[in-house]
């Protein structure tokens, strides 16, 4: 099948039960994304699937077609910078995962979506919500969060 | 995982081989395929049959389209409007990840969370019937008070459904046999002695709608939820609610409880015993108890009870 990855085209050979995340690392060679819980439960896996983030390790590859696929190799944007300013990450493995998850996040919050929070800005409170699909073993969040805020213009 | 054939379906029609089912979301399928807890021969994906749409029905109310996806639902301006209490419990639900994917039935049909469900290995009569439910004397703490069976004591873990039950949905399914429209009140079972089976949907039967009915009293309600951390965990309690109240009086109410039973627990013994009462914090404790009197608790759950009837009491406040 046919796969649109940051913008080029892939044609690969895979077995139905190949999930994206696996489709991406193993037939790709993209390994940005990363393998954490498998489950849906870290959110280390997320990608944007037409700009919306999602768990790529709950896609089976087969279901996907036209659609464009953007991996953190293919992300640029200002969350990395203030990423990088405010050390927003001990070891780095969950980092893709949180960079594709803020980039998806403010594309939302500015559509105006609601969050379980309610506040009418995004406040550091709406920012942890947002982003609580999103763990870091390392307990990096108090950084992540006036990263993602700055990012947001705030 | 266990190997399968994938194709898309053709129409709304319904209709599965032996072995298929049905693939939207995937959240939640995929991931008990991973697990070895589900085994399809064969995914028929629904996820291009156009259900994604969210529409005005003639007298009032919406329909919703069964492919809507939850983020997209809890973010419609109407539903924030008119039934707020579903926008709520939707974000009240995952993480903002899952509700891009998760759609509106495959939220309705997704599987208990009850760990021995989760655990192919282990013994339980919803995965392997017949089996045994190791979690009547093991790990029951968030497991149901309400309705549970000796073979099953599985609670349904959607916030979503929660608020459906609340609001009067009506669930509009496709199949061979034709089309019907089922109460979301009653598309859920209660787990007897054949706890293999979730809901009352035959093989084959796709959900292609819920309709919400207009309802005046939904424009003030609220869900609100416990759960064990702050943000992206299932209920261990959980109230959805819609209050009308004239000169101090409860002229209406919807009640609903999530995470006690088998089935989002709508609380009509509760709503009767509210109409007509003054709206306090007695009235709603009163309330609670009518509908909490049939509980049967497990050596490690009692403390739902207490839950709940406190949830109550904070949620019809909070909108009286």
């Amino acid at each position: 099948m046919d796969l649109v990855v940051n913008g080029t085209e892939h044609s690969v050979e895979l077995d139905p039960r190949t999930t994206l995340l696996d489709a991406l690392r193993d037939h790709l060679g993209l390994t940005g994304a990363k393998k954490g819980c498998d489950h849906g439960q870290c959110g280390a896996c997320t990608v944007l699937l037409d700009g919306r983030r999602v768990n790529s390790c709950l896609i089976l590859t087969v279901t996907l077609s036209e659609s464009e696929i953007t991996t953190i190799e293919g992300v640029d944007h200002p969350v990395q910078e203030k990423f990088l300013e405010h050390d927003g990450f001990q070891c780095g493995y969950c980092t893709p995962g949180q960079i594709c998850s803020a980039v998806g996040m403010l594309d939302e919050a500015a559509k105006g979506w609601p969050s379980a929070v309610g506040d009418p800005e995004l406040t550091d409170a709406e920012i942890r919500e947002r982003m609580s699909g999103n763990l870091c073993r390392c307990g990096a969040y108090p950084n992540m969060v006036p990263a993602i805020r700055e990012a947001a213009g705030r | 995982m266990k190997t399968f054939t994938y194709r898309t379906a053709d129409d709304v029609s319904g209709g599965l081989e032996p072995g298929a089912t049905f693939l939207a979301g995937g959240t939640n399928l995929v991931d008990l395929m991973k697990l070895g807890v589900a085994t399809p021969d064969v995914l028929v994906d629904v996820t291009r049959l156009g259900l994604d749409q969210i529409g005005d029905l003639p007298g009032g109310g919406l329909r919703i389209g069964a492919g809507v996806r939850n983020s997209d639902l809890a973010a419609d301006h109407r539903v924030r409007r008119d039934y707020p209490v579903l926008s709520q419990a939707l974000l009240a639900g995952a993480s903002g990840q899952l509700r891009n994917m998760a759609t509106t039935a495959g939220n309705l049909l997704q599987r208990t969370r009850c760990r021995y469900f989760m655990d192919a290995t282990m013994p339980c009569n919803k995965h392997a019937p017949g089996s045994g439910c190791p979690a009547r004397e093991g790990d029951h703490r968030n497991l149901a008070i309400l309705g549970a069976s000796p073979s099953c004591v599985a609670t349904h873990p959607s916030d979503m459904a929660v608020a459906l039950a609340a609001l009067d949905a009506e669930v509009r399914i496709s199949g061979p046999a034709g089309e019907r429209t089922v109460p979301v009140t009653e598309l859920h079972r209660l787990p007897g002695d054949a706890p293999e089976r979730d809901t009352v949907l035959e093989h084959g039967e796709l959900i292609t709608a819920v309709d919400l009915p207009p309802l005046d009293l939904a424009a003030r309600s609220a869900y609100r939820k416990v759960r064990d951390r702050a943000s992206y965990a299932f209920a261990v309690g959980s109230v959805a609610a819609a209050l009308q109240v004239t000169d101090g009086t409860v002229r209406d109410v919807r009640l609903a409880f999530g995470a006690v039973a088998h089935k989002p627990w709508r609380a009509h013994r509760a709503e009767e015993a509210l109409r007509g009462r003054p709206a306090t914090r007695e009235s709603f404790r009163a309330a609670a108890d009518a509908e909490l009197a049939a509980a049967e608790p497990l050596r490690d759950n009692a403390f739902k009870v207490t839950l709940i009837r406190n949830l109550v009491g904070s949620v019809l406040e909070g909108l009286s």
